[in-house]
C-alpha cells in the first residue's frame, strides 16, 4: 500500500512552530504553517537571545537545566550560523550572592553543566568591563543568538523538506467534521482580506501566549495568562559573553552581548491582553540599575531600544495532563474529548528543538506511525534560504 | 520613556491584493520616547487589525522593521517618535522602496536574501577585525577566539535609499556588495571579486553614499563598496602580470 502522507497544520511560526514544521517535514509529512504575522513576530522575535547553559535553573529546576544543556550542545552544532558562542559568566556581587555559590556548583555538577570557578582577577581579565567588586565567579557554556535568524533557520530547513509557510495568514476558527474532531482551520489571508479553509489530518496549536485565544469557542481549552518581561538594549558592546548574576532566578539577572549591543533583562508580571503590552518606564529604570550593577560602563551607554515579550503561563486549573513538565503539550482528545488537535506552549527558545521532537512524537503516535526524529543530527539550512524562492532546493 | 504625552497623526500606506495603494490616517496618543514601531503595532492592536507589517526583535538585531518614516529609511523599532515629529505633528509610514510590496508596510525580501546568500557572507564573525578599519581600536583587544553576530542585519534600508537600485533591479545593491567585501576580507575567496566585477556589481555604484547615510547598523556599505573596488582592481592587475590564480 502506498504511504499517503499525513497533512499536519501548524498554527504559529515562532521557535516552536518553526522547529515543529521542520521535524514533521523531515519525518516525511506534509506540513502547512499558518502564521498571523511574519516569522517570529510573537514572543520568539523579542527574546533576550540567551542560549541557556542551564546554569540559571540548575538549583531551582534541574529538569529544565538538563534539557537546556543538552539542547545548548545540539544547537551549537546545528545552528552555529546564528549563535555567538563565547561562553558566559555567573558572578556574585554581594555576600548573599556568594552564599549561593556552593548550591550553584552542586546543581551544575548534578545537571552535567561544565562550570569552572575562576578568580575575580581572571574574570576581570576576560571581561575588563565587569563590576570590579565581583566576589565569586564561574564560567558556563552560555551563548547568544539572533532570534529571527534562529527561527528562520528552522523554517528554512522545514521548507527544504517541503513544509509550506503562510506568513500574514491568521487562523480564525477551527473547523470540525461534525463530530468532535478537528478537520482544519479557517484562515484569513491578511495580505488581501480573503478567507479559505485549510484541511488536514491534525492541527497543532503552537501559538505560545496566544494558545488560549486561538482555541476560544472551540470547546478545547488552555488557560493562558500572558506574563511579560521587559528588556533594554544599549548601544555598545562592553562584554563578549553573557554575564549572569549568581542568584536564584530573579529580575534583571542577566546582560547579554549581541552584535554591537548589550541587552539586559528581564522582569515578570501578569498582563491581561497579550496583543499589546506597553513597556513601563519604571521597569526600564529598574533594568538600567540592574545592568549598571553588573557592568558599570552601561552608565556611559545610550539606550538603543526597550521592548517586552510575553511568556505563556498556563493556569493551575488546567484540565488535562501535560505530556512534559518543562513545557506544556496537550492532546485535546485526552484533555477535552476533542480529536485531531494538539497544543504545545511554554518552554524556551533554547529547547525548541526537543519540544518539537516530543510534539512530533505525539503526532506520530496519534496517527499510528513510528518514524524517528533526526533533527539533532543534521545542521540546519542557511536561514536565508527561508526567503529564497525554492527554499534552497536545487 | 517619559510621562510626556503627545498627539500624533500616523499616515500609513495601505495596500491589499491588487487594489491601488492609498494612505490612511490614525490619531494616536503617544509617549514621544516610544518608538515608531510601537505606534504601528498599536494601530494594529487597537485601530485596524488588517494592518500588515514586518517585525520581530524590537531592538535592532533582526532587520525586519525597516520602513520609510517621513520619507527616510528607518529601523522603526529604534526610531523614537520624538526624533521624527513634534507634538501635534505627523508620522508618515511607508514600505521600503525598491522591494515588491507584499501588503501595507511589508515587503518581499526574496531577491535580496538570495543575493546575500550568494555572497556566502557569514552572520557570525570574529570580534577582532569585525569593525570598520577606520574605527580605530574598536574590539582590537578582543581575544581572537571571540565571535559576534555581524553588523549587517539585512534590513534593506540601504537598498531602499540607493538611487541606482531604483533604475536597475539587476544591480546587486549596497548590502550585497558590502557583504561580498566582508566575506572576501574573511575568506580571500577570489570568485567573489569576479562575481562583483561587472556592470551589475561594484561599477554601477555612483558613490553618493546614500546607503551609508541610512544604514542603522554601522556597516558603511558605501565605504565597503569603494574598498571592494580597490580589491577588484588589485586582482585585475595581478592577473595582468600573471600573478593571480
Ligand atoms: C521576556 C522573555 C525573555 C526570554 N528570553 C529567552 C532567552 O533568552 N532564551 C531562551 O531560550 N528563551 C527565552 N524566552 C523564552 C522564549 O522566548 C519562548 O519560549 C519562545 O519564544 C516561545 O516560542 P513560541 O513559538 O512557543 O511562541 P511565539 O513566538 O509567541 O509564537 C506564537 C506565534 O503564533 C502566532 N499567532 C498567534 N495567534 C495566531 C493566529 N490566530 N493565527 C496564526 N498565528 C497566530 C503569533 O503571531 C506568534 O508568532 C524568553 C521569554 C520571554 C517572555
Ligand atoms: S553609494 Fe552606491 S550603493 Fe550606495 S546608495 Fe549610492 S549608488 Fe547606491
Ligand atoms: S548594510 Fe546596513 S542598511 Fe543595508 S541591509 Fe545591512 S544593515 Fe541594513
Ligand atoms: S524589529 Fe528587529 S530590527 Fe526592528
Amino acid at each position: 500500500m502506498a504511504f499517503s502522507k499525513p497533512h499536519i497544520i501548524v498554527i504559529g511560526a515562532g521557535f516552536t512552530g518553526c522547529a515543529l514544521a521542520y521535524d514533521l517535514a523531515r519525518r516525511g509529512m506534509d506540513v502547512t504553517v499558518i502564521e498571523r504575522g511574519e516569522i517570529a513576530s510573537g514572543t520568539s522575535g523579542r527574546t533576550h537571545g540567551l542560549l541557556h547553559s542551564g546554569g540559571r535553573y540548575c538549583v531551582s529546576d534541574q529538569e529544565s537545566a538538563v534539557e537546556c544543556i543538552q539542547e545548548n550542545i545540539i544547537l551549537r552544532k546545528i545552528a552555529r550560523q546564528c549563535i555567538e558562542f563565547n561562553g558566559g559568566l555567573f558572578v556574585a556581587l554581594t555576600e548573599e550572592d556568594a552564599a549561593y555559590a556552593p548550591r550553584f556548583a552542586e546543581g551544575a555538577a548534578a545537571c552535567g553543566i561544565e562550570i569552572e570557578q575562576i578568580s575575580p582577577q581572571e574574570a576581570l581579565r576576560l571581561e575588563p568591563n565587569l563590576n570590579p567588586k565581583v566576589l565569586t565567579v564561574f564560567t558556563v557554556p552560555d551563548g547568544s543568538f539572533d532570534p529571527l535568524r534562529l527561527a528562520l533557520a528552522f523554517a528554512a530547513s522545514g521548507r527544504y523538506f517541503g513544509a509550506q509557510f503562510h506568513p500574514y495568514h491568521e487562523a480564525q476558527v477551527l473547523v470540525f467534521d461534525g463530530q468532535r474532531r478537528v478537520k482544519g482551520v479557517r484562515v484569513l489571508n491578511r495580505t488581501d482580506g480573503s478567507t479559505r479553509e485549510v484541511h488536514g489530518d491534525l492541527v497543532v496549536n503552537a501559538t505560545g501566549a496566544w494558545a488560549g485565544k486561538v482555541l476560544a469557542g472551540s470547546g478545547a481549552q488552555v488557560n493562558v495568562t500572558p506574563t511579560p518581561g521587559v528588556m533594554v538594549a544599549y548601544d555598545r558592546r562592553l562584554i563578549n559573553r553573557p554575564i549572569n548574576r549568581l542568584t536564584p532566578p530573579s529580575d534583571g539577572d542577566i546582560i547579554i552581548p549581541q552584535r554591537r549591543m548589550m541587552v539586559i533583562g528581564t522582569t515578570s508580571y501578569e498582563a491581561e491582553d497579550v496583543d499589546y503590552i506597553p513597556v513601563e518606564d519604571e521597569q526600564v529604570q529598574q533594568m538600567y540599575s540592574d545592568a549598571v550593577a553588573l557592568v558599570p560602563g552601561v552608565a556611559g551607554c545610550r539606550m538603543r531600544g526597550a521592548y517586552m515579550s510575553a511568556r505563556p503561563l498556563v493556569g493551575k486549573g488546567q484540565s488535562g495532563r501535560s505530556l512534559a513538565r518543562t513545557f506544556k503539550c496537550f492532546d485535546h482528545l485526552e484533555a477535552d474529548g476533542i480529536d485531531g488537535l494538539v497544543t504545545i506552549t511554554g518552554g524556551k527558545a533554547t529547547t525548541c528543538r526537543v519540544m518539537a521532537e516530543k510534539t512530533a512524537d505525539l503526532v506520530c503516535k496519534k496517527l499510528g506511525l513510528s518514524i524517528a526524529c533526526e533533527t539533532h543530527a543534521y545542521a540546519l539550512r542557511s536561514y536565508r534560504d527561508y526567503y529564497t524562492p525554492n527554499g534552497g532546493r536545487p | 520613556m517619559s510621562h510626556e504625552r503627545w498627539t500624533v497623526t500616523f499616515i500609513v500606506s495601505r495596500r491589499k491584493g491588487e487594489q491601488p495603494p492609498h494612505f490612511q490616517s490614525f490619531q494616536l496618543e503617544v509617549d514621544p520616547d516610544e518608538y515608531v514601531l510601537d505606534g504601528v503595532e498599536r494601530i494594529w492592536a487597537f485601530h485596524d487589525r488588517s494592518l500588515v507589517f514586518r517585525h520581530a526583535c524590537h531592538h535592532s538585531t533582526c532587520g525586519a522593521c525597516g520602513m520609510l518614516v517621513n520619507g527616510v529609511e528607518k529601523l522603526t523599532c529604534i526610531t523614537p517618535i520624538r526624533s521624527v515629529t513634534s507634538n501635534g505633528g505627523k508620522v508618515k509610514v511607508e514600505p521600503l522602496r525598491n522591494f515588491p510590496v507584499i501588503s501595507d508596510l511589508s515587503v518581499d525580501m526574496s531577491t535580496f536574501y538570495t543575493r546575500m546568500e550568494e555572497t556566502c557572507a557569514p552572520q557570525v564573525v570574529p570580534v577582532r577585525g569585525s569593525a570598520l578599519p577606520y574605527e580605530k581600536g574598536l574590539f582590537e583587544q578582543a581575544d581572537p577566539a571571540y565571535e559576534r553576530l555581524a553588523d549587517c542585519i539585512e534590513c534593506g534600508c540601504c537598498i531602499s535609499a540607493c538611487p541606482v537600485a531604483v533604475t536597475t533591479p539587476e544591480y546587486q545593491g549596497p548590502a550585497v556588495l558590502a557583504a561580498a567585501q566582508q566575506a572576501f576580507s574573511l575568506t580571500g575567496h577570489a570568485g567573489l571579486l569576479e562575481k562583483m566585477d561587472g556592470a551589475d556589481g561594484v561599477w554601477r555604484c555612483h558613490s553618493g553614499f546614500e546607503c551609508t547615510a541610512v544604514c542603522p547598523s554601522n556597516v558603511d556599505p558605501a565605504w565597503r563598496i569603494m574598498d571592494l573596488r580597490r580589491k577588484v582592481i588589485g586582482r585585475r592587475i595581478k592577473r595582468l602580470f600573471g600573478l593571480a590564480k
